[in-house]
């Protein structure tokens, strides 16, 4: 028989129809080719690619721990360096890795300037051990730890901005994309890669599963995040904003209402006033990062 | 060449000759000398290894399994505390049969924080999958890591191991060492050449999970993977002493034990005094003898059964306590004389720094020839 493949990540894996995470998997080994090494954290995409022994990698591959994808990846830096070998080292790690329980190794990798690049996936929520959020989960979505209830709307705290942090380490590239847009994806992933020490690139990638929603809608939810200014593409060198994707904003209901994670904001009864916080959210991204395209007035 | 030297300086200078080519150390009392030297060692140009000066010790180990999985020597030391944030690496390196050596300098485990002696560190990690060497002085801690490089990295071993010598009592005590040579170690410890590396021309999958249908395998193959390194360690250790005259092939030790009535059972440091104090014993015409453990993992349970089958009673000392059971060591002591109808008891002796004297030892020969043991020995009851 043939052999199937679908480049560097392989078919056959176990994610979920629709699953975000598996195209992140699968654009940025394109990007980053075959001469590279890849770490994962424990996760979704760690499970859904690695059952022994069976392995979806087709590039050189190592998860060890939940935590440490960053200091795993010193490691294998440096020991490149004294072996004199050219490979890049690429992290693959989800919210929960990145935002949460690597912070200290990210800190100290980022401080210390390994030549590496790290990518989260973020679906913002621990997807892999049942929908619990994390520091990347946003505003009012419910999840199985910030349920939404008779006395709450969800989770009550706001998305930690990473890239910031990220930025504020010295990073000389920090990126923000999306699933939905794979060329404006593979473009900054090349450029992390290519750029010398570390750099981040943080990939919004809806789940399915988490986010309540069916596999086909995945590209279309991930459009809409950008297109409500929810979610902003863009760029930092040296710890400056250079480019922004722009957008004719929507309401950030139009992106709301497609998943169940924010369904308690329009059932039993639409919660205005929740979804005017969500909507001041949208408008505090607009204003920071500039993304409105402001269309000539109408003729009358 | 003989050189008076401080135990932490002896252990780095060996450390340095073996070519480690990253370390990633986090610092900690009272492995600071270590890991301060290997970093001056770096800084003159003696040694040609990435020195990762990691944010904690988690980080320091995690390094050290990336560098290894890519195919470098690598080397850390830590203690106590510091040991104990590594406890998932520790489980994580070892199931990922990365040869990676690490120094414990014993401390104790607080609360209470205690920054003096004893074992409760390493010992609390036995079932890590990691080997497990303690030393008695400052000689057999430098000699010990040498032999560990050679042991863990052997195509048929590929597992990390802990090179265990007691804080303060040896690291930063000054004895003569004899130090070896870069032609010695390299006529010795041959390159690391590991059967899978991360490697774009070759990739492959490290650190994988496993459904049941699989772990349990993975368990036995670890510890198939343990039990012959004893024959590992019995060859490494006897061309050790062929190059350079200290023989390390046997995991256990016997001193004046041929005719003792009496055996006294410990590791590390600790050995020392005994020794001393069985020399007064046997002058008043006592037949007490020593089992020095060098080698806890892999247990030398079919050695020690074999070398203490023909004594009256045992006394096993441990620096350590599995609290609501006994001390590590007398478990395992008892376990291998099972059958046997020896009198074997424990004393929990040292914990914390406290000193451990000749006349401690010879009053716990006392009590075991009374059949008194299984207690904590030397307490202050004044504060109970």
């Amino acid at each position: 028989m043939a052999e199937k493949t679908c480049d560097l990540f392989d078919c056959g894996h176990r994610a979920c129809g629709g699953c975000g995470a598996a195209l992140v998997a699968r654009l940025v080994t394109k990007a980053a080719g075959k001469d590279s090494i890849f770490v994962s954290s424990t996760g979704c995409m760690e499970v859904f690619s690695t059952p022994y022994p069976e392995t979806a990698w087709k590039v050189p591959w190592i998860h060890s721990l939940f935590e440490n994808t960053a200091a795993v990846a010193s490691g294998i830096e440096a020991a490149l360096k004294k072996q004199g070998r050219k490979e890049k080292v690429v992290i693959m790690a989800g919210d929960g890795a990145t935002f949460d329980i690597g912070m200290i190794c990210i800190s100290g990798a980022f401080e210390r300037g390994h030549d590496f690049t790290y990518i989260c996936y973020d679906n913002e929520a621990y997807m892999n051990t049942g929908i619990q959020r994390s520091g990347a989960t946003p505003y009012d979505a419910s999840t199985t730890t910030s349920p939404a209830g008779k006395c709450s709307f969800g989770n009550k705290l706001q998305k930690k901005d990473m890239p910031a942090i990220l930025a504020a380490h010295g990073a000389p590239y920090v990126a923000t994309t999306s699933i939905a847009y794979p060329a404006d994806l593979l473009q900054k992933v090349e450029k992390a890669i290519n750029t010398p020490g570390p750099c981040y690139v943080q990939v919004h990638a809806p789940c399915c599963t988490g986010w309540g929603f069916e596999g086909n809608q995945t590209i279309a939810i991930a459009k809409l995040a950008i297109e409500t200014g929810l979610w902003v593409n863009y760029e930092m060198i040296d710890g400056k904003v250079t480019k922004v994707k722009k957008v004719v904003r929507k309401p950030v209901e139009e992106y709301l209402k497609t998943q169940k994670r924010f369904r308690h904001l329009f059932k039993p009864k639409r919660q205005d006033a929740e979804i005017a916080a969500i909507q001041a959210i949208a408008d505090k991204n607009a204003e920071k990062f500039g993304i409105d395209i402001k269309l000539p007035p109408k003729k009358e | 060449m003989m050189e008076i030297t401080e135990g932490s300086h002896a252990v780095a200078e060996a450390v340095r000759l073996c070519r480690p080519q990253v370390i990633s150390a986090y610092p900690i009392t009272p492995q600071t000398h270590i890991v301060e030297a290997l970093a001056e060692f770096v800084a003159n140009c003696q040694l040609d290894a990435e020195y990762i000066t990691v944010e904690n010790e988690l980080s320091a180990l995690s390094a050290c399994i990336g560098a290894s999985a890519a195919g470098s020597r690598t080397y850390s030391a830590t203690t106590s505390q510091g040991l104990a944030l590594m406890f998932e690496v520790c489980f994580n390196a070892a199931g990922m049969r990365l040869p990676i050596i690490m120094s414990i300098v014993n401390r104790a485990m607080g609360a209470p924080l205690s920054i003096w002696n004893d074992q409760q560190d390493s010992i609390s990690l036995r079932d890590s999958g990691w080997l497990q060497f303690y030393a008695e002085d400052n000689q057999e801690a430098t000699d010990l890591h040498l032999l560990a490089y050679k042991v863990a990295e052997d195509h048929s071993i590929q597992l990390p191991a802990f090179v265990c010598f007691d804080g303060f009592i040896l690291s930063h005590t000054y004895e003569p060492v004899d130090m070896l040579t870069q032609e010695d170690v390299d006529k010795y410890l041959p390159k690391f050449d590991p059967t899978e590396r991360l490697d774009a021309a070759d990739p492959i999958s490290f650190g994988m999970y496993a459904t049941p249908e699989y772990y349990l395998e993975f368990r036995y193959e670890m510890d198939q993977a343990q039990k012959r390194a004893k024959d590992v360690i019995a060859k490494a250790g006897k061309e050790f002493g062929a190059m350079f005259g200290r023989d390390y092939s046997a995991l256990i030790e016997g001193y004046c034990l041929d005719d003792a009535e009496t055996a006294i059972v410990a590791m590390g440091s600790i050995c020392g005094t005994i020794k001393d104090s069985i020399d007064e014993m046997r002058s008043e015409g006592k037949k007490v003898g020593l089992l020095k453990i060098r080698v806890f993992r892999p247990f030398p349970s079919e050695e020690i059964a074999k070398m203490l089958s023909h004594v009256k009673r045992v006394a096993v000392l441990d620096k350590n306590i599995s609290l609501g059971a006994k001390g590590a060591t007398v478990m395992e002591v008892r376990d291998a004389l099972y059958g046997f109808s020896i009198q074997v008891k424990g004393y929990v002796l040292g914990l914390g720094g406290r000193d451990v004297r000749k006349r401690d030892i010879k009053e716990i020969v006392a009590l075991s020839e009374k059949g008194q043991g299984d207690i904590f020995y030397g307490l202050r009851k004044e504060l109970i």
